[in-house]
């Protein structure tokens, strides 16, 4: 099982600004190994955030999304002590899912 | 074993009821994400935007890509993309040198601004095309990106 996301979200005016940081290679299937191998692709292909049942972002992504991937957004109509859910899902058909309340914020 | 599971992958949507009945995905799971392998193995901009279903794109000064000049580390490369178009429906990171052009591809539903920032991998210097399909019309912006050491070796 992959390691949890760290996500943080937080009111800023009446925005909720979501952060978080995946843990996962992003292998690209283009690299090599030592011995001249090809290192099999492994990479998060959907990415998916809901609040209140609602998917608030979705996303595809292909091989050259960054190491432990990083994502930045923001969505209207969240409120504090609410939960976003997010859940990633990568082309070996592993999968996780992580939620983090909405905090005050400013 | 694993390698049949990534043949089963790799032949894409058919084959998903397949991989079901194997057990290998259980069902609803991977049906409710789909992933469009056409897109991501497009190796140019007007490919991708085709395969996003586009058949042209118009330059636009309404949207803004976030991304330094000169990236040191192919590896993380932070880039923003905020578009001001109204009816903002999709926003996606093409480069246009990396092995395969299409990067990411983020739905922006109502109620989500229509800004995302993320970190991609650069395999050299090269053009970096946010496209954005707005009111169903698709536009881009594009930014020069200099990479001194590429992504891809690791």
């Amino acid at each position: 099982m992959a390691d949890p996301m760290r996500i943080r979200a937080n009111m800023t005016g009446d925005k909720v600004e979501v952060k978080v940081l995946m843990a996962h290679e992003m292998e690209t299937g283009l690299r090599r190994d030592a011995g001249g191998n090809a290192i099999p692709a492994h990479f998060i292909r959907n990415v998916s955030v809901t609040y209140g049942g609602k998917t608030v972002l979705s996303a595809q992504w292909g091989t050259s999304v960054s190491r432990n991937p990083f994502l930045h957004f923001r969505f209207n109509g969240g409120k504090p002590g609410e939960k976003v859910m997010i859940t990633w899902l990568d082309n070996k058909g592993e999968k996780r899912t992580d939620e983090a309340v909405i905090a005050g914020g400013g | 074993m694993d390698a049949r599971r990534r043949e089963v992958l790799k032949t894409g949507g058919g084959v998903l009821a397949l991989a079901a009945a194997a057990g290998i995905i259980r069902p609803g799971e991977a049906l409710a994400q789909e992933w469009n392998k056409a897109a991501f193995e497009t190796k140019s901009v007007a490919e991708t935007v085709k395969a996003l279903g586009g058949s042209g794109s118009t330059p636009s000064s309404a949207i803004e890509i976030t991304a330094p000049d000169i990236a040191e580390n192919g590896a993380v490369v932070p880039i923003a993309v905020e578009s001001k178009l109204p009816r903002t429906q999709a926003l996606a990171i093409l480069i246009e040198k990396n092995p395969n052009t299409l990067s990411a591809d983020f739905e922006i539903p109502a109620g989500t601004d229509p800004f995302v920032s993320t970190r991609v991998k650069m395999g050299e210097t090269s053009n970096v095309y946010a496209l954005v399909i707005a009111d169903g019309k698709y536009f881009h912006a594009v930014k020069e990106i200099k990479v001194t050491i590429g992504g891809c070796g690791g």
